[in-house]
């Protein structure tokens, strides 16, 4: 499914006209590209007509998410062989990503043996390193303390953290912590106050990756997808000129362009989730199952510099 | 001799009948004697009933038959699950009456609450 945005509404100076509203989970993937201040796009398909260095920039990294280790039933019995598809799909880019996000449910029920398994099948991911925020399945019953001694390593807090390559700041958030009842993901103050110090000394021209796992707009606030205090971080940043968001939690991705921020959402590597509203709730959808490997994928993500904003690519597992 | 054998007779048949009649006759039952149960059904990410009107005494048994986990946990932190995986169970008995409310830690859109009378 594809829409493109007619009107270019904002007056911001940046054309959206041709903006490609990236709800599609099935089957394809899709590349967001800026240059030269105009928004284009291209299903996954026609990018690979064209020459795919063309996109390619000063740095490229990978998002992957909702690995769910531990998962078993119907919707995938076997989450462990598709996220080995991923991490294959990851090895066989043209370009080998500098690092990997993982944005969170690495594990599906915080167990020690799901955080092995999942620890195992990364060590064959071709990657420098790669950097990690918790989804709620990993912080059941522990407060998330497993999860910060094995993959949060250096960070502060709940297990936030922010590191720069290539002149980008990542900062890594965590809303998956003290969810108040009836209330969506959350930051808290102390990693807002957190957040706003860490990007206060940056000049506003260097562009910001914010990942975390639960979306940080409001895509379907009644299946709980969205961070009750994610305006405030955004506050937070206003003043820089390129800000991309990446998180996961929803299973299927999703894009939305909104004054300097993009957020993006990526597809689980274990099993999909139905689009806002389709269900009864949001829980694991089963799909054909000559159809699953079209509905779970990676991210790959390649940043140009002197564009405004990154070139973000879906890729499926079929 | 004859009438004694007789009243006799008498006396142990009512005797009896008695007897049977205190054995057979249901004794009433009062408030209090059996614990009582209910059940709350976790189900599509909801709980149901959703309101759950218990007597005090009462044990409540969530089952979660979702395929993702769960908790039970207490607004006021009078009770609270670990994480609940699909089919396992978690009881709490309440005691005072009141109004408990609670959500999914998990999930924290999915609210709901037991009346304790």
């Amino acid at each position: 499914m594809s829409q493109f945005i007619k009107d270019n509404l904002e007056k911001d100076g940046i054309d959206r006209r041709g903006f490609l509203k990236c709800m599609a989970w099935a089957g394809t993937g899709a590349l967001c590209v800026m240059k030269g201040g105009v928004l284009k796009s291209f299903a996954l398909s026609d990018v690979m007509q064209h020459n795919v260095g063309d996109f390619k920039g000063d740095l490229s990294f990978v998002q992957i998410s909702d690995s769910h280790i531990g998962f078993n039933k119907a919707a995938n019995p076997d989450v462990t062989a598709t996220l080995r598809e991923a991490i294959a799909k990851v090895n066989a880019l043209p370009t080998p990503p500098s690092f990997v996000l993982h944005t969170g449910d690495l594990t599906h029920l915080s167990k020690p043996s799901e955080f092995d398994t999942l620890a195992e099948s990364l060590k064959s991911l071709k990657t420098e390193r790669i950097f990690y925020v918790p989804g709620e399945h990993d912080v059941l019953d522990d407060n998330g303390a497993m999860f910060r001694e094995r993959f949060g390593k250096g960070a502060m807090g709940d297990g936030w953290h922010s590191f720069d390559r290539n002149g980008i700041h990542f900062v890594g958030l965590v809303n998956v912590m003290n969810l108040k009842a009836g209330g969506l993901g959350s930051l808290g103050n102390d990693q807002l106050a957190w957040l706003q110090k860490d990007v206060s000394a940056l000049k506003s021209s260097t562009p910001i990756v914010l990942f975390a796992h639960i979306p940080l707009w409001a895509v379907y606030p009644q299946w709980g997808w969205g961070t009750d205090d994610s305006e405030q971080a955004l506050s937070y940043l206003k003043r820089f000129g390129s800000v991309t968001v990446l998180n996961g939690h929803i299973h299927q991705t999703m894009q939305k362009v909104e004054g300097n921020v993009t957020f993006h959402t990526a597809c689980s590597t274990a099993f999909p989730q139905p689009q806002p509203g389709q269900a009864d709730s949001p829980g694991p959808m089963k799909v054909p199952d000559d159809k699953l490997r079209g509905v779970l994928g990676i991210t790959d993500v390649n940043f140009v510099r002197g564009t405004h904003s990154l070139g973000i690519v879906d890729s499926t597992l079929a | 001799m004859k009438k004694t054998r007789w009243m006799f007779g008498v006396v142990l048949t009512v005797l009896a009948a008695f007897a049977t009649l205190a054995v057979t006759q249901p004794r009433v039952a009062k408030a209090g004697d059996q614990p009582a149960s209910a059940e709350v059904k976790i189900d599509n990410f909801s709980f149901g009933p959703q309101t759950l009107t218990v007597a005090a005494g009462t044990t409540v048994t969530w089952k979660n038959n979702d395929d993702v986990p769960h908790t039970v946990v207490s607004d006021d932190k009078v009770f609270k699950s670990k994480a609940l995986d699909t089919d396992d169970k978690y009881s709490y008995t309440f005691t005072k009456p009141g109004t408990y409310n609670y959500f999914c830690s998990v999930h924290p859109k999915m609210i709901a609450k037991i009346v304790v009378q």
